[in-house]
């Protein structure tokens, strides 16, 4: 994956499933579900932000091991970038669910404590500032990506167990759980399935752009200071 | 190795103590059984953090360099979980009958309380013992630690709650029995992890 990160194919990719989805998004024709109506397009702009958010994590992951496992700093930029990258995709899933919710559940705020699968994000929201504030808390540059690398496993092994196990124990207002069905079943196949698979791609390959740059930016910054990466 | 300094584990009893007798004052003996079971596992909480938040913290860089002779890391880690798990174990009882006298005893279930107990005190202390090691690497510990565990420590405080609910109100095991299961996976899967994990930050 690090070869592609000065090509340019796939940043092209992104703009367009990105200008797709922006575009049909609003345009083509969404099923008419009770409650939900037009608010439904949401779907093309909510749900994404979390596909992308677990990708980028589970991108991190990789790299976190692959840093423990080999000690290049560049493992340890590369994981770092992405979980910035992740969080304001979190940050991002959670305001326009807050938006959502808003006209779905009745208000901005009171759902996150009701439905698991919003507290298990807050929970890995929480996780994840709370590891760069221990990146921020060591000084020496290996010893802080290495503790960083075992606390981001650690953590994203919990994390797992807060977002897919606990939310089959307990009821849950979201789509396919607790009784509500999953949105396959509402008539997906002919318009949401066509935006929401180039938009989840498109979110994806946005904030792999992101992170991308962010990387580059620690390479220079480091080649500044002569050290190899 | 942790035995040189058992005041410390009186004083953590002592920390029990006070905890339930503050909420005594505040909650009289009339506590409903929901409002008892989340009171019982938030004194588990704090207690923990107290208990075995030193276990890391309290060394000093001589004495980690001792036992890095002296020992391989599996050792060690496996060697400060089973300890703080002995004695989380221990607390999570002492702290039921305290609270016990104090306020009631809504638990219908006891056989499936205990488990929960059982699973939970070794998840607290298993959890705490590397979140303890991490913390340790870094300067201003004592909030890191914090931060760092309670959202570790939610899920399972979720499913903690969710065991001890079902306690107070039916005496079927069976029900529980779900639960318990992912429970003791967890703990399996933390104290794995921390066997995997511990090695790397172990070397400095």
């Amino acid at each position: 994956m690090l070869k592609h990160l000065y090509s340019n194919w796939w940043k092209g990719l992104a703009v367009i499933f990105l200008l797709y989805t922006f575009s049909f998004g609003l345009l083509n024709k969404v099923p008419n579900v009770v409650i939900l109506h037009e608010t439904i397009r949401n779907l093309y702009y909510h749900v994404p932000c979390w596909f992308a958010m677990l990708f980028l994590m589970l991108v991190s992951l990789v790299y976190s091991i692959k840093y423990l496992r080999s000690g290049r700093l560049m493992y340890d930029i590369v994981a770092v970038a992405l979980l910035r990258v992740a969080l304001v995709f979190g940050v991002l899933g959670y305001l326009t669910g807050m938006l959502w919710g808003n006209y779905i559940w009745g208000d901005l705020i009171s759902w996150i404590l009701g439905d698991t699968k919003t507290l298990g994000t807050a929970i890995g929201l929480l996780m994840y500032f709370a590891y760069f504030i221990l990146r921020g808390s060591i000084d020496d540059e290996e010893k802080r990506a290495r503790v960083a690398a075992v606390y981001s496993i650690f953590a994203f092994t919990l994390l797992n167990v807060s977002i897919n196990v606990v939310p089959r124990l307990k009821s849950s207002l979201h789509p396919g759980s607790g009784g509500n069905a999953t949105f396959t079943v509402y008539d997906l196949d002919s318009g949401l399935r066509m935006v929401f698979y180039p938009a989840v791609i498109g979110y994806i390959l946005l904030g792999l752009w992101i992170s991308s740059v962010l990387i580059r930016m620690q390479i220079l910054h480091y080649k500044k200071n002569n050290i190899t990466v | 190795m942790e035995w040189r300094q058992r005041y410390a584990i009186s004083g953590i009893m002592l920390y029990l103590l006070c905890i339930v007798f503050i909420l005594f004052m505040t909650f009289g003996q009339d506590v409903q059984g929901p409002v008892w079971v989340v009171l019982y596992w938030i004194i588990m909480l704090f207690t923990a953090v107290n208990a075995v938040a030193k276990s890391f913290l309290q060394e000093g860089q001589g004495r980690m360099l001792y036992y890095y002779t002296l020992a391989s890391p599996q050792a060690i880690i496996l060697a400060k979980m089973f300890y703080n798990m002995g004695m989380m174990v221990l607390m999570a009882i002492l702290a039921a009958i305290l609270h016990g006298i104090t306020s009631g005893y809504p638990i219908v279930n006891t056989p499936s309380f205990l488990l929960a107990m059982l699973l939970g005190g070794i998840a607290f202390a298993a959890s705490f013992s590397m979140i303890s090691a991490i913390a340790s690497k870094a300067s201003n510990s004592g909030t890191l630690m914090a931060i760092l565990s309670f959202p570790m420590l939610i899920p399972i405080l979720i499913i903690l709650i969710r065991i001890s609910l079902n306690a107070i109100q039916s005496d079927d095991l069976r029900v529980n029995l779900q639960d318990l299961v992912y429970l003791t996976a967890l703990d399996v899967m933390i104290v794995g992890l921390a066997l995997v994990l511990f090695p790397y930050l172990w070397r400095d």
